[in-house]
């Protein structure tokens, strides 16, 4: 393939984002012999330190610093790769909050073609780039056909590529500054809010009674809140029992809530999007409670029970209050 | 403020199992219960609560066919003032740059101070809002899960980032931006108020209508195309426990204990 691909470096702080290493590996799937080009925008010592550390990697940084680069808004990020990317290039976003701002908008800019949230590359045939896509919340999965000939913006999912375990390099910086002009934004950039801590903290509980959609309603929460305090353990959801305000989101596991390292997650009526996954860390013992046998959550549980959670778990509570009796 | 919202039709996962046909080209399609992108309708909520404290009317748009239409009505049945429906043969298989496209000339021919879509749909790739913002050369924002008007010419929007927490940004007006579900509770629509829309006339826009270039949109000029659905062969899985709830119960009771479950 001749297109030159380009990864967009994320970082935070200063410390180079894991996705840097990922849009590497998802490179070398769209051509074996890739040499990616890493991009590497922001001010400051930050955008020098992330230059040098992704030289590691890649042969060849490009750094574009620039002063209202500071925070990493999309809409001047955008400006200042179309000003450098070459027409036909193919160019690899992290697909999360930043990269669903300025992939597509950049696409268009460099008239490429867009594929979003990319989760496996089969390879280049021809005039087109075969990737792998997920929808329906990970229940099915899709070959997408990409049109190569006039460059494509390619959102990549985090954590879908594995990172190759390679020896350092020692790659060259390129300084794309002077070619930056004025950048002007007509979104700018407040400030950063952090939540309020909840009663309970989810990310330091052993033990997860996390609950889903399936819960049904907020009258049904108290079902979970017997189980987990028979357990000794906490409640937590996934998304749609924050955004239907059964719960805070101090106790939402995921991508855009909490990261929680439990020893042991009982998913009760949570199909296991990806988002939600991302929050789950530490290896624990997970239970899949679902009355879906479709649901992607088990695929990723050690132990399924296919049936309604509103069902069983009242069962369950009853087991272990029995059990604690017992040995008590 | 004039808001449009660019909803569409999807199969409600809600509703359904999302599963392959016989054929195992494509998701089984009989019976499937459809309703309004999820995050769609959030943004409807949000833009009838803006106007109610700024003024203006609700425009409900998509790009589809006749069986779209009744997502259009229920969101008239929720507040919207007027619905369009863009619909055209041109406009088959059309890729997320093409229905940018045909939302474009739409906006175009009308005037808007502010577009709003869902972040993702189901079948989605999260791309419109972004793309036809570029198009217009409107700012955008995605993933909002709030929006305060600071006066006529922008708007104070919060945004849903990492961990929780929320990015605070100014943004001029007219914008795009895609609405992250949660940001408002979506009214509830009864039978009653479906009733009242449904012999209400909606218009419809078609290529030409709108000034598209037949050749820029459908499945010709489409540079993605999704060739087939497929479910991956299954990594090792969980071990389902079988048997009556109790039966279960009892072995899972056993597995808490092992792994440490119970405190």
């Amino acid at each position: 393939m001749t297109a030159r691909i380009f990864a967009y470096i994320a970082y935070k702080a200063g410390a180079i984002d894991d996705t840097a290493a990922e849009l590497f590996a998802a490179a070398r799937k769209i051509d074996a012999a890739a040499s990616p080009t890493a991009i590497v925008v922001g001010s400051g010592p930050d955008v020098d330190a992330v230059s040098k550390n992704a030289c590691a990697l890649f042969s060849e940084v490009w750094k574009i610093a620039n002063d209202s680069l500071a925070y990493p808004n999309a809409e001047l990020v955008r400006q200042a790769l179309v000003k450098v990317i070459p027409q036909g290039s193919v160019v690899l976003v992290p697909h999360n909050h930043f990269g669903l701002d300025l992939g597509p908008g950049l696409s268009i800019n460099l008239n490429a073609a867009f594929v979003s949230d990319v989760v496996a590359i089969d390879g280049v045939n021809g005039a087109t780039l075969n990737v792998v896509r997920q929808e329906f919340g990970g229940q099915v999965s899709t070959h997408v056909r990409c049109k190569l000939s006039n460059g494509i913006v390619m959102n990549v999912r985090p954590g879908a590529f594995k990172a190759a375990e390679t020896a350092p390099i020692n790659g060259n910086i390129v300084d794309k500054s002077a070619e930056m002009g004025t950048l002007t934004a007509k979104r700018r950039y407040l400030a950063t809010i952090v939540p309020e801590a909840g009663d309970v903290d989810i990310t330091k509980e052993p033990v997860l009674v996390s609950i889903g959609r399936g819960i049904g309603e907020k009258d049904n929460i108290p079902i979970a809140e017997e189980l987990a305090e028979a357990l000794g353990a906490a409640v937590s959801c996934s998304r749609p029992v924050v955004d239907a305000k059964w719960l805070p989101k101090s106790r939402q596991v995921g991508s855009s809530g909490q990261t929680v390292k439990p020893k042991v997650y009982l998913a009760c009526g949570i199909s296991g999007s990806f988002q939600h996954l991302a929050g789950l860390k530490g290896n624990p013992f997970i239970v899949a409670i679902n009355k879906n046998p479709k649901a992607p959550i088990f695929q990723v549980a050690d132990v399924g029970i296919v049936t309604d959670m509103l069902e069983f778990i009242p069962e369950l509570t009853e087991k272990v209050r029995e059990t604690k009796k017992v040995t008590a | 403020m004039e808001i449009l919202v660019c909803a569409r039709r999807v199969p409600d996962t809600s509703e359904n199992e999302i599963t392959l046909n016989d054929a195992g080209n494509d998701i089984e399609r009989d019976d499937l219960v459809y309703s309004i992108n999820e995050p769609d309708n959030y943004a409807v909520e949000e833009a009838l609560q803006i106007v109610a404290k700024s003024g203006g009317n609700v425009t409900v748009a998509t790009v589809g066919t006749d069986e779209d239409e009744e997502i259009l009505r229920r969101e008239m049945a929720m507040g919207a003032n007027k619905a369009v429906l863009l619909s055209d043969d041109a406009f088959n298989g059309c890729d997320g740059k093409g229905i940018a496209t045909v939302l474009k000339g739409f906006v175009q021919k009308s005037k808007f101070d502010l577009v709003l879509t869902g972040v993702q749909a189901e079948d989605g790739g999260a791309q419109v809002g972004g793309m036809l913002a570029a198009m217009l050369d409107y700012p955008f924002a995605s993933l909002v899960n709030s929006i305060e008007v600071l006066d006529g010419k922008k708007l104070k929007i919060g945004r849903e980032i990492e961990g929780g927490n929320r990015e605070i940004s100014e943004i001029d007006l007219p914008c795009v931006l895609s609405i992250q579900t949660g940001i408002n509770e979506p009214r509830y629509v009864g039978m009653r108020g479906i009733r009242q829309v449904a012999s209400v006339e909606i218009p419809t826009y078609g290529a030409a209508g709108l000034g598209v270039d037949s050749s820029s949109v459908g499945a010709a000029a489409a540079n993605i195309k999704r060739e087939d659905y497929f479910i991956p062969a299954a990594g090792k899985g969980a071990e389902i426990l079988q048997g009556t709830n109790e039966e279960v119960a009892d072995k899972l009771m056993e597995l808490l204990k092992a792994k440490g479950g119970v405190q």
